[in-house]
């Protein structure tokens, strides 16, 4: 039994490559994620112990504003602490140092230096004792003199001697470049971070806010004395008021915040791995059925000679096995060079710099390999293993009709699956599922892509048949309509390939053109801000401006009013919360949808607040009540509710509103946006002309009318749209596959026919344009199907995400009829095998043959 | 009942308009070398036009390599064949599609009909595929010869294998081609479905001057032939003109020292 499989495995090769291929490329997809990060957390975690070669302990402040987004950077601790640790006995060296993010460059081009996730330092040069080594240049020595690692000068185009603009918690100020440096081991950066060094004081005040304060205290431990034990020595003399970690444990964190920078692309390539997988399930599924079906007769022929039911399921089983096992071992190996390609590209292109000794192969990437490879393909094949065990012995002996079962149950099935799914996704999207809920809606989607599946070959016929009826107008056309809708199952299947991917994308589409189109629409119908200061989100730290900016834009003609806006994190009654300050409360409120509900929002005096209805609510709070606030400077302050606001949940003004005092104490003092109000028939872009010179030292932001405003602001959606499109072609590339291998096996079936047709007169341009509109009917079903679920799938989401601000539910036509003409081509391109097959199919063999 | 001849036959009427395909010294030779084996060895006929001609001869005796070779289906190695004024020898594939299409009707043992096509589009697939109107009397007329007239809308799965074939039969007869190559027409139908068959074919020819030749094992098929031409080895043995179906078992028996049973073997 076992040897006669093997047999007609071997004569079936192209038919279970083909089928075999989605699963190598979800295997490789799994893998690659696992050897990129295993390589890459390898080599970073070499970085870091040559880093933290020369820490043995290094004691750091306490943030006063902590649990919200990381915030390391406002704890200092105080230089009167060096003193301290020294005292402390087995402390060899005790050094204060500055070392915080959000020293941005201005290169010389003009712009600032942005990096994709690495840190953006600001140091206070402590000599080349540590792990900095001089390339050119000097030290910098006086407070206009600044020296940058390698990687930022190559970035920047800048070279020793220029005059270099740099942003930090103050606006931009020019210094002297007068040295360049590198790191031990010879880098350029650590991690692809980029660090700027000033002297002490003007690191301690342009990266902390104030002089006689660091970062951290490094210290190094007398010969004899253990990391360990020095640690705690310092601990019990310091008290809790500082955190004291060895090197070691150092490293371990900075390896985890990379390791988590990490995952997002490890989730991206799982992501696409589900896909091809789950894509590549119908696949299997589909060439199994066929098998099966024409293998009919010898299938009875062995339950005839006395196989049993469990030798066929058997037979069936060994076969996917054996697909299961060639096609993880081939998608591991295409894993593991995605994997050292993706690592190599993130050296090199992503301008990090990571050592990188070997390519790290960790067992799970083989594992999950072999598991996921052999058990999505078991799963899909098992299906027509058990209806190749219901072949009748006797069907060996009559002509074989292809019984064309009813689809009743397939279609009951197939709603209530659909149903299943349907009800997890709305529970998930409900937030009714608490820590369940991502499982919930993953789940939901995949059990109703299932489910619609099952229903496809119910809708397959009609909607084949009226998509067919394009290309009746030639017999060829009408004949590969024909063929197309003969086997719904089959068609359904193989369209359902292309459904799943392109649901997926049209999906996502359809919530981020809601996004974009919900955004644009309140902006238009409820800002009445004419010009807007702002920068594009995203990046290390949000974009700022020099405020000096604010006062001189309220001095040009025209001008009416201008609001700043400033942002920061604060602990509020001990929780951290989004806080905005800003420069005139009630110009804001003629400006943005901002409506006092108690109080006043007319004046708000220092000391005073104002507080979104909903966190009042929450927190009990009326206009008089206190509140604990504290800022990322300064003390715990008491504030008093000037105004209760609501902002009809639209807009993203923070819940709390605070004075502009206040915004001295915010970790960075400048404001991010500005709105400015003209006068009536004032000229908008002479104005603008005028803001834009006094922008001149503020290169992160811009000064745009509400229209440019709302494009900077969505143009964040790119990234994630260029992800889509990645995955876009991934699902392409699988449906192709998934239309030549049903054609391909339909080509074969039909030998016969095609012999017929070309005896008696069809051309072979004709034979071939026949397998062409079959393939592009399946294709454009598919696509159709893809965009009808994958646009009530988004809009789905898109409704129930209507409380945070999703108000329009706007579907991307010029998109979808890409897809649509894409998927046209697609069918055209996958016909091309098949149809040359058909093309050349002898006709004597073909109709002589008994 | 006439007499046989063993000379090649035909021979006598070369630029006959009465004749509606020919072959001229075929030849038709398989593999090279060693492994050499000529299907066909020399081999001339002329097809009357207007006439009901069968091929017979024991398996391997090269009736149907010889059908496939006049109905441009396979190319031979030397010689020429022709159809009405047409040299089929040498046609690329366009021009031999062409041909077909235009030319020539086909009736196989395996019925061969498109099983997503009704009935009708099946008969009128021929002229759908030239582009052809069909003539509605003649069409009209077909479908009284084969008595199809209450199964035209129906599939070929709904049918059974006799009146499957005469589907195939009113396809080939339709497209009124120059000539209509029957292989094996009667092979898989029971005898009183195949007396049918045979019997409408012999009236297409008798009532419509249609041509049929009609490659054949069975001496009962061939009687409904006006004229058999006898094959062994790749040669064409003997004739029979008006035959009767004992005429054709006692020459099929004289044909070649072997069993005079091969008839009986299935296949071509």
């Amino acid at each position: 039994m076992l040897r006669a499989t093997l047999k007609s495995l071997r004569s079936r090769k192209l038919r279970l490559v083909l089928s075999g291929i989605a699963v190598v490329l979800g295997v490789m997809f799994v893998s690659g994620a696992f050897v990129l990060t295993s390589t890459l957390g390898a080599s970073f975690d070499s970085l870091s112990a040559s880093v933290y070669a020369g820490t043995d302990v290094a004691v750091s402040g306490k943030a006063p504003v902590s649990g919200g987004e990381p915030d390391e950077n406002s704890a200092t601790v105080p230089a009167e602490l060096i003193g301290d640790v020294r005292a402390v006995s087995g402390v060899e060296k005790a050094t204060g140092v500055v070392s915080v993010s959000g020293a941005r460059v201005i290169g010389a081009d003009g712009k600032v230096v942005t990096t994709s996730g690495p840190a953006r330092l600001g140091t206070s040069w402590t000599g080349t004792a540590d792990h900095r080594r001089l390339r050119t240049g000097r030290e910098p020595r006086a407070a206009d003199e600044i020296a940058v690692n390698a990687s930022l000068a190559a970035a920047a185009g800048i070279e020793v001697g220029d005059r270099v603009g740099v942003l930090t918690l103050q606006p931009k100020k020019t210094f002297t470049l007068v040295g360049v440096f590198g790191y031990s081991g010879d880098r350029d950066t650590v991690g692809g971070a980029q660090e700027v060094s000033f002297i002490e004081p003007v690191a301690q005040e342009l990266m902390l806010g104030r002089t006689g304060v660091y970062s951290a205290v490094v210290v190094e431990a007398a010969p004899g004395v253990a990391p360990e034990v020095l640690r705690d020595r310092l601990s019990a003399a310091l008290g809790d008021t500082y955190d004291v970690k060895t090197g070691r444990q150092l490293q371990d964190a900075a390896a985890e915040v990379f390791r988590e920078a990490l995952s997002f692309f490890n989730n991206v390539l799982l992501g696409f791995a589900g896909v091809a997988l789950f894509v590549g399930t119908f696949l299997i599924l589909n060439t199994f059925s066929i098998l099966v079906a024409q293998r009919v007769k010898e299938l009875a022929l062995m339950r005839a000679i006395g196989a049993s039911r469990w030798q066929m399921i058997g037979s069936v089983l060994v076969e996917a096995l054996v697909i299961g096992i060639v096609a993880s071992a081939l998608g591991l190996g295409a894993g593991i060079g995605v994997g050292a390609l993706l690592a190599y590209v993130f050296r090199h292109v992503g301008n990090t710099d990571l050592p990188m000794e070997s390519i790290e192969i960790p067992a799970s990437a083989v594992v999950s390999a072999f598991a996921v490879g052999t058990l999505v393909t078991l799963v899909a094949a098992l299906l027509p293993a058990v209806r190749a065990a219901r072949v009748p012995p006797v069907a060996a002996l009559r002509e074989v009709a292809a019984p064309d079962r009813p689809l009743t149950r397939l279609t009951v099935a197939g709603v209530l699956i659909t149903a299943i799914g349907g009800a997890a996704l709305g529970l998930g999207l409900a937030g009714q599922g608490g820590a369940a809920t991502m499982p919930l809606l993953l789940g939901g989607v995949l059990v109703s892509f299932t489910g619609i599946a099952l229903l496809t070959p119910m809708i397959a016929r009609p909607v084949v048949s009226v998509l067919g009826l394009l290309f009746s107008r030639s017999v060829p056309g009408r004949l590969g309509r024909l063929n197309s809708a003969r086997n719904p199952r089959r068609t359904a299947i193989t369209a359902a390939a292309l459904m799943v991917g392109l649901a997926l994308i049209t999906g996502v589409h359809v919530v981020l053109e809601s996004a974009t189109a919900s955004f644009t629409t309140m902006v238009d119908t409820r800002v009445k801000a004419d010009l807007i200061i702002s920068g594009a989100p995203g990046g290390d730290s949000a974009p700022t401006f020099d405020p000096a900016v604010l006062g001189r834009a309220r001095q040009i003609g025209g001008v009416r009013e201008v609001v700043g806006e400033y942002g920061d994190i604060a602990m509020i009654n001990g929780r951290p919360n989004r806080v905005t300050a800003v420069t005139d409360l009630a110009a804001m409120t003629r400006m943005l949808p901002l409506r006092a509900t108690e109080g006043t929002l007319a004046t708000l005096p220092a000391g005073h607040l104002a507080v979104d209805a909903k966190r009042a609510t929450e927190l009990g709070l009326h206009a008089g009540s206190t509140v604990r606030v504290r800022l990322a400077r300064g003390g715990v302050r008491t504030m008093t509710v000037a105004g209760v606001y609501t902002d009809d949940d639209v807009y993203r003004v923070g819940g709390w509103i605070l004075p502009a005092e206040a915004a001295h104490d915010f970790r960075v003092a400048q404001p991010s946006f500005g709105y400015l109000r003209l006068a009536d028939g004032a000229d908008v872009s002479e104005v603008r002309k005028q803001i834009d010179a006094l922008l001149a030292d503020s290169p992160e932001v811009t000064v745009g009318d509400r229209g440019a405003f709302i494009a900077q602001q969505s143009s964040q959606f790119d990234t994630i749209l260029a992800m889509i499109q990645l995955l876009l072609a991934l699902a392409i590339l699988i449906a192709v596959l998934g239309i030549v291998n049903t054609l391909a096996l339909s080509v074969l079936e039909r030998t016969r026919e095609l012999g017929l047709l070309r005896a008696i007169g069809l051309r072979r341009s004709q034979a071939m344009l026949m397998i062409a509109v079959e393939a592009v009917v399946i294709s454009v079903f598919g696509a159709l199907l893809g965009l009808a679920v994958g646009s009530g799938l988004g809009a789905t989401v898109v409704r129930a995400l209507r409380k945070e601000g999703f108000t329009d539910v706007a579907l991307p036509w010029e998109r979808m009829g890409t897809y649509l003409v894409l998927a046209v081509i697609v069918g055209a391109f996958a016909a091309t095998l098949p149809a040359i097959r058909a093309a050349r199919v002898d006709v004597l063999h073909a109709i002589a043959h008994e | 009942m006439q007499t046989t001849t063993t000379g090649p036959p035909g021979a006598e009427a070369r630029q006959d308009a009465t004749v509606a395909a020919r072959a001229v010294d075929v030849w038709k030779v398989y593999g090279s070398g060693e492994a050499q084996v000529a299907a066909l060895r020399g081999v001339s006929v002329d097809l009357g036009r207007g006439r009901f001609t069968a091929i017979m001869g024991p398996s391997g005796s090269g009736k149907s390599t010889l059908m496939h070779c006049l109905a441009g289906l396979d190319t031979v190695t030397r010689g020429e064949v022709h159809i009405g004024d047409v040299l089929v020898t040498g046609l690329g594939d366009a021009k031999l599609t062409r041909l077909r299409r235009d030319q020539v009707g086909f009736i196989f043992q395996q019925f061969n009909l498109l099983p997503s096509l009704t009935a009708q589009e099946n008969i009128l697939l021929p002229l759908s595929i030239a582009g052809r109107k069909p003539d509605r009397d003649w069409f009209a007329q077909v479908i009284e010869i084969v008595g199809l007239g209450d199964r035209l809308s129906h599939r070929p799965s709904q049918l059974s294998g006799g009146q499957q074939q005469r589907v195939a039969c009113a396809r080939a007869l339709v497209a009124r081609p120059n000539v209509i190559f029957a292989d094996e027409p009667t092979g898989n139908l029971d005898s009183r479905s195949g007396a049918e068959v045979l019997g409408f074919l012999r009236r297409s020819v008798r009532d419509y001057g249609q041509t049929i030749v009609m490659v054949t094992h069975d001496p009962n098929a061939a009687s409904y032939a006006d004229r058999v031409v006898f094959l062994a080895d790749g040669e064409v043995r003997a004739e029979l003109h008006a035959p009767t179906a004992d005429a054709v078992l006692d020459t099929m028996g004289r044909l070649d020292t072997g069993p005079v049973g091969a008839g009986r073997t299935v296949g071509a």
